[in-house]
C-alpha cells in the first residue's frame, strides 16, 4: 500500500512535469499562430484589403449620350434615339440553341443573326450578355419582355443610338456614325476607353467624325462588385459621365431641304453663305442619301446601289468636287488685271471672235465677236478675248495669287470630310508637278477658269461672298457649342480698292440685270432683292480642230457625261449684299439655263427665308415658277416644330 | 489496484454529478460552435438551410452524448478502452473495402442511414487505449523497448489504414494524438528525438522519391507541398486556394469587413468556404479581433483540460485527457497553421467550427471521456 502510494506519488510529479511541458510547447504553437495573425491582419492588412478589392471591384463604363446637331434654328438634325434590342447571356440560358429558337418564334432573327449571335456567344465567357437582334420596335420589344420567363438567358435591353432625323438633307454635312472598328482603333492613337465597348458608335465621315472628341463626350464609371465567375453581384456607386458637346450649325434645315428638292434628278452641288459673316446656310450635293442607314447598317444591296449610280450619291460634290470653274473664274482675272494695273476700268479690247497668240488661235464662245469691250461688258457678256488678252498682260503668278486672295486654291477649314484645296496653276507649281515650262496658253485656259484651275462649289461661294462685302470671309459651319455662340473675328479686308471691286460687281449686275447680260432670263425684278451673278461653262471634253471645222456637237446630243458642266455664283441684294450662292450642275450643259434659275430660287428662298413670292421673278415666268414650286416635296416646318415639342 | 480503485468512496454518485461537470469547458465548447453556426449562417450567403441548422442538429446530439459520456464513470471506458479500440479498427478496415469515396479519398462508411468516419472515432479510442495502457503499465518499464513499441504498434497499426484512403492530416493527427500520451505518460526523451529525426530524414527521403517509381505520396500531395513553398508560383491552379485564403484572412484588418460583408467568401473568391477555409471568412469579417479571438477561446479550452489533467490524481484519466485535449489542439492548430500559411494546405477541417457532423459529435464525445473523467476524479 504504502509502495503504492509512492509509486502513485512518482507518477502524478512525472504526468505533472510531462503536461506542463506539453502545455508549454502549445502555449508557444499559439503564440506563433497569434504572431502570424498579427503579421497578416495589422501590419500586411492594406496589402491584403487591395487584393481583395482588386479581385472583386470591376469598373464597367458608362457610355456617354452622344452630343445633338442642330441647325441654326435649333431644329434637331442628329439626336439619340432609344435602341430597343435584345441580348443572351450563356451562363443563364443553358441551351442557347433552343432559346434562340424560341426567340426566333416571337420575333424575326435572320439566319446570319443568329449565326453570328452564336459565334460571339461561344467566344465570350458565359456572363456577357450578347446582342443578338436590335432596333426592334416597341411591339417586338414588348412581346420579348412578356416571355422572358420562358426564354432564360434574354434580356431585353434599351441603349442609345444615333438618328438622323432630316434624313438624306444633311447627309454630306453631318456624315453618319458607326460601330468602331479595329481599323478605326489602329488608325487612333486615342486611349479612351469607350472605343473598346464593341460596337460602340464613333462618327466615320463629316461634321460626326470631325468633331469627334467633343461630340462624343467623356465616360461615366459603375464601379461593380463581381463574383469569381466575373459575375456582377451590386453596383458599388456610379459616375455618370459628361455627355457631348451639343453644336448648332449655320445650316438652315429649311434652306437645304429647299436646296435639296430643286436639285433632285441632277447631279449637282450648291453652297448658300452669308457673305458678312461666313456662316453656311445650306450646303447641298445631290444626290443623297440616307445616313440612317449606315447607322443601322447598310445592306450590300442598298451599298452596291449607291456605289454603281452614276451621279456618285455618297461624293460631297460641295467640298470634295473639284471642276474647272468656267467663266466664273473671269471675276478673278478682272480683278488680277485691274489690280495688276495692265488694264483700266474703261479701257477696252478688241474682240474678233478669237485670240491669236504664238501661233495658236483661241476662240471665243462668240465666233461673231464682241468687238471692244471694257471690264463691265466683258463679264456682261462674258467674253473670253477680253480675259484672254488681260490675262496675258498680267501673267498666270498675278493671277494665281488673286485666287488665293479670293479663296480659290486654299483649303477651308470646314469640319467635313476630304475638304478640298482646289488648284490655282503657277509656273512653278506646272514646273514642280509636270517639270515643264508655263505656256502661254496655260495662261489663255486658265484666264476662263479652265485648263489646270480647279475650284469646288465651296470655293466659288467664297470668292462670291469676298467679292460682295471686300471682305475675306472665312466659311464656317459650326455655329455654337453647348449654347456658346462660337466667336466670329471681323473679318479683315482683301485690301483691293473699292474701285476695282465696283466693277467687277458691275459687271455682275449687268450679267443678270445688263441689256446684253448672259443670265438676264434669271434675274431677280423685286428691286430691293436686285441680283448679280456670273455664269460658267466647263467642258468636260477636249473640242478637237477638225470638230471645231465641222461645227461643234450640241450639247443635247451628246450623252449625259459627256455635256458641259454648267456653273453660276451669285449674290444678292447688290447694294446691301447678304447672301452668296454658287451651283453646279454637273453635265448641266449652260451656266446660264441650268445652273442659274436654281441659283436665283435658292437666293431667294434664302432671302425672303421661305418660299419666295413670285413678285420676285419676271412677270413672263411666274406661272412657271408657281408650277415648279408646287411640284416641290418640302418639309413642313410645323411638322418638325411640333416634334421639337413632343421632343422636349 | 490502482490509485481510482482504492478512493472509489470520493467518487460522486448519481445525481450529485451534475455538479461536479467542468462548465467552463461546456461554455468554452458551446461558444466556439456559436462561432460556426454564425459562420456557417455567412458564407451560406443568409441561408440557415443550408449548413448552419444541419449544424446545430449534430451540436444538440453531439451536446447529449457528451452528457451521456460524462455520466458514465471512468472506469467503465478504461475497461472497455480495447474494444472500443478493436471495433474502431474493424471499421476502418470496413472502410477500406466497403467505404465511400469522398473528395478523393475513401474516408466514409454508410451504416444504414448514419454516414460515420471511422477515422475520427479512432483518434478517440486510440488516446483512450493507450492511457488503459499506461496506466496499467508500471512506471518504470514505461521506457523500456519492448513496452514502448507496444503503443507504437497501436498507434501505427490505424495510420497505416488511414494513410491507405488517403487522408494524411488524420494520420499526423493519429501520430501526434498518440504521440502526446505517451509523452505525458513519461516515454523516455530519447525515444522523441529519435522519431522526429527519422521523420525529418522521411520528408527528405519523400520529397526525394517524387517522379520516381517508388514515389510515396499521391501527385496531388506533392503539389500542395510546393504550393506551400511558393503559393504564388501558379496563382489560378494549385496555389489559387491559399492565396485566395490568405488575402481574404489579411483583408480583415482590426475589425474586418463586417458580418456577411467579407468580399472574398461571400463572392466566391475563397473555396471550401464552410470547410476547410472557413476561419479565413471569419478573419476576414470580424477581423483580428474575431480571429485572435477564437484562437484564445481554443486556447482556453486547451488551458483548461490542462488543469483539469493536472487535478486529477487518476493516472488513466490524467492521461486521457491530456491526449484528447492534445488531439484538440493539434486538430485547430493545424487547421489554422494550414490557412494562415504556415503549413502545407493539406484539407483539415477547423474542430466544432467548419462544417461537418461527424467531426464535430465525435469531438463532443471525447470532451466528454474529460468531463467523465472530472466527474469520476476521487476527491
Amino acid at each position: 500500500m504504502q509502495k503504492s502510494q509512492k509509486n502513485t506519488q512518482a507518477s502524478r510529479a512525472s504526468i505533472t512535469r510531462r503536461g506542463l511541458m506539453l502545455g508549454a510547447a502549445q502555449v508557444a504553437i499559439v503564440a506563433a499562430l497569434g504572431m502570424r495573425m498579427r503579421k497578416m491582419q495589422l501590419e500586411q492588412a492594406d496589402d491584403y484589403r487591395m487584393l481583395a478589392d482588386g479581385n472583386s471591384i470591376k469598373i464597367r463604363l458608362i457610355p456617354p449620350a452622344r452630343g445633338l446637331i442642330y441647325d441654326r434654328n435649333g431644329v434637331l438634325l442628329a439626336g439619340n434615339e432609344q435602341n430597343y434590342r435584345v441580348t443572351i447571356t450563356r451562363e443563364d440560358a443553358g441551351d442557347v440553341e433552343q432559346v434562340l429558337a424560341d426567340l426566333r418564334r416571337l420575333i424575326p432573327v435572320s439566319d446570319t443573326q443568329t449565326e453570328e449571335a452564336l459565334t460571339e456567344i461561344h467566344r465570350q465567357p458565359p456572363h456577357a450578355p450578347i446582342t443578338v437582334a436590335d432596333r426592334l420596335s416597341w411591339e417586338q420589344f414588348s412581346r420579348i419582355a412578356v416571355n422572358t420567363p420562358a426564354l432564360p438567358g434574354v434580356s431585353p435591353e434599351v441603349g442609345l443610338s444615333r438618328i438622323y432625323p432630316r434624313g438624306p438633307d444633311f447627309a454630306h454635312v453631318l456624315g453618319y456614325v458607326g460601330a468602331v472598328s479595329n481599323y478605326d482603333l489602329k488608325k487612333l492613337e486615342d486611349p479612351d476607353p469607350l472605343l473598346r465597348i464593341p460596337k460602340f458608335q464613333i462618327g466615320k465621315t463629316g461634321v460626326e467624325a470631325k468633331l469627334e472628341d467633343e461630340l462624343r463626350g467623356s465616360a461615366g464609371q459603375r464601379r461593380i462588385e463581381v463574383n469569381s465567375l466575373g459575375r456582377e453581384m451590386r453596383e458599388m456607386d456610379r459616375r455618370e459621365g459628361d455627355p457631348g458637346v451639343n453644336l448648332q450649325l449655320t445650316v438652315d434645315y429649311r434652306l437645304q431641304n429647299f436646296a435639296h428638292a430643286r436639285l433632285k434628278g441632277e447631279s449637282a452641288a450648291t453652297v448658300v453663305m452669308d457673305v458678312t459673316n461666313g456662316d453656311i446656310l445650306a450646303i447641298a450635293s445631290d444626290p443623297s442619301f440616307d445616313p440612317n442607314m449606315f447607322v443601322r447598317g447598310i445592306s450590300s444591296v442598298e451599298y452596291k446601289g449607291l456605289m454603281e449610280n452614276d451621279h456618285r450619291p455618297l461624293a460631297d460634290k460641295t467640298v470634295q468636287g473639284l471642276y474647272p470653274p468656267g467663266s466664273t473664274f473671269k471675276v478673278v482675272t478682272a480683278l488680277a488685271a485691274l489690280d495688276g494695273g495692265v488694264v483700266g476700268a474703261d479701257d477696252t479690247v478688241y474682240c474678233p471672235g478669237y485670240f491669236e497668240v504664238a501661233g495658236r488661235r483661241f476662240h471665243c464662245w462668240k465666233h461673231s465677236g464682241h468687238g471692244r469691250v471694257n471690264v463691265n461688258q466683258a463679264l456682261e457678256q462674258s467674253c473670253d478675248v477680253y480675259f484672254y488678252e488681260v490675262a496675258q498682260r498680267v501673267g498666270i503668278d498675278r493671277i494665281a495669287e488673286m485666287a488665293h486672295r479670293m479663296g480659290i486654291g486654299v483649303r477651308h477649314d470646314l469640319p467635313m470630310s476630304a475638304v478640298a484645296e482646289g488648284l490655282a496653276p503657277t509656273k512653278a507649281w506646272k514646273k514642280e508637278r509636270y517639270n515643264r515650262e508655263w505656256l502661254i496658253g496655260d495662261t489663255i485656259n486658265a484666264s476662263i477658269g479652265q485648263g489646270y484651275v480647279l475650284a469646288s462649289p465651296l470655293h466659288l461661294a467664297v470668292m462670291t461672298s469676298r467679292l460682295a462685302s471686300g471682305k475675306a470671309v472665312e466659311p464656317r459651319l459650326i455655329r455654337a457649342k453647348n449654347g456658346v455662340e462660337v466667336p466670329v473675328a471681323e473679318a479683315p479686308s482683301l485690301g483691293l480698292p473699292e474701285n476695282w471691286l465696283r466693277h467687277v460687281r458691275q459687271g455682275m449686275d449687268d450679267v443678270m440685270n445688263g441689256r446684253h447680260g448672259t443670265a438676264a432670263k434669271a434675274r431677280i425684278v423685286q428691286s430691293n432683292w436686285r441680283m448679280a451673278g456670273k455664269t460658267g461653262t466647263s467642258q468636260v471634253r477636249n473640242i478637237t480642230a477638225a470638230e471645231r471645222a465641222r461645227g461643234v456637237i450640241s450639247n443635247a446630243q451628246l450623252p449625259w457625261n459627256r455635256r458641259d458642266h454648267a456653273l453660276f455664283v451669285c449674290y444678292a441684294p447688290v447694294d446691301n449684299p447678304k447672301y452668296a450662292v454658287s451651283l453646279i450642275v454637273e453635265h448641266g450643259s449652260g451656266g446660264s439655263t441650268t445652273a442659274a434659275p436654281i441659283a436665283r430660287d435658292i437666293l431667294l428662298f434664302a432671302l425672303s427665308n421661305g418660299l419666295p413670292s413670285l413678285e420676285a421673278y419676271p412677270a413672263g415666268q411666274r406661272d412657271e415658277i408657281k408650277a415648279r414650286f408646287d411640284a416641290l416635296q418640302l418639309v413642313n416646318p410645323e411638322a418638325v416644330n411640333s416634334g421639337i415639342k413632343s421632343r422636349a | 489496484m490502482s490509485y481510482l480503485e482504492s478512493n472509489l468512496k470520493t467518487v460522486p454518485t448519481g445525481i450529485r454529478k451534475v455538479l461536479y461537470l467542468n462548465y467552463p469547458l461546456i461554455i468554452l465548447l458551446a461558444a466556439v460552435c456559436c462561432a460556426g453556426f454564425l459562420m456557417l449562417y455567412s458564407v451560406a450567403g443568409g441561408r440557415p438551410e443550408l449548413w448552419a441548422e444541419p449544424q446545430m442538429k449534430r451540436f444538440a446530439v453531439g451536446m447529449v452524448l457528451m452528457l451521456v459520456v460524462a455520466f458514465t464513470p471512468i472506469w467503465i471506458w478504461r475497461n472497455t478502452s480495447g474494444v472500443i479500440y478493436l471495433a474502431a479498427l474493424l471499421l476502418l478496415v470496413a472502410v477500406e473495402l466497403f467505404g465511400t469515396i469522398g473528395m478523393g479519398a475513401q474516408r466514409w462508411l454508410d451504416i444504414g442511414p448514419v454516414r460515420v468516419q471511422p477515422s475520427e472515432m479512432m483518434k478517440v479510442a486510440l488516446v483512450l487505449l493507450l492511457a488503459a495502457y499506461y496506466d496499467w503499465l508500471p512506471a518504470d518499464r514505461v521506457s523500456r523497448p519492448l513496452w514502448v513499441l507496444i503503443p507504437v504498434m497501436l498507434i501505427l497499426t490505424p495510420t497505416a489504414l488511414v494513410l491507405m484512403q488517403p487522408d494524411l492530416g488524420t494520420s499526423i493527427m493519429l501520430i501526434a494524438g498518440g504521440g502526446v500520451v505517451m509523452f505525458a505518460a513519461g516515454v523516455s526523451l530519447w525515444y522523441f528525438g529519435t522519431v522526429i529525426g527519422l521523420v525529418v530524414g522521411l520528408v527528405f527521403v519523400v520529397l526525394e522519391s517524387r517522379g520516381t517509381d517508388w514515389q510515396l505520396l499521391h501527385d496531388y500531395q506533392y503539389r500542395r507541398i510546393d504550393t506551400f513553398l511558393d503559393p504564388t508560383a501558379d496563382p489560378l491552379g494549385a496555389g489559387y486556394n491559399i492565396i485566395q485564403a490568405q488575402i481574404a484572412l489579411g483583408s480583415g484588418g482590426w475589425a474586418g469587413r463586417g458580418f456577411m460583408q467579407g468580399t472574398q467568401s461571400q463572392l466566391n473568391f475563397l473555396p471550401e468556404k464552410h470547410t476547410d477555409f472557413i476561419f479565413n471568412t471569419l478573419a476576414e469579417e470580424f477581423g483580428f479581433i474575431g480571429a485572435f479571438g477564437l484562437l484564445m477561446l481554443y486556447t482556453a479550452i486547451i488551458g483548461f483540460s490542462l488543469h483539469a489533467a493536472l487535478m486529477n490524481k487518476d493516472r488513466f484519466s490524467s492521461l486521457l485527457i491530456l491526449g484528447v485535449a492534445g488531439t484538440f489542439f493539434f486538430y485547430f492548430a493545424i487547421n489554422m497553421g494550414t490557412v494562415m500559411g504556415l503549413l502545407p494546405a493539406k484539407g483539415s477541417p477547423l474542430p466544432l467550427v467548419s462544417y461537418g457532423g461527424s467531426a464535430m459529435i465525435i469531438i463532443l464525445a471525447s470532451f466528454g471521456l474529460v468531463q467523465s473523467a472530472t466527474v469520476h476524479r476521487p476527491r
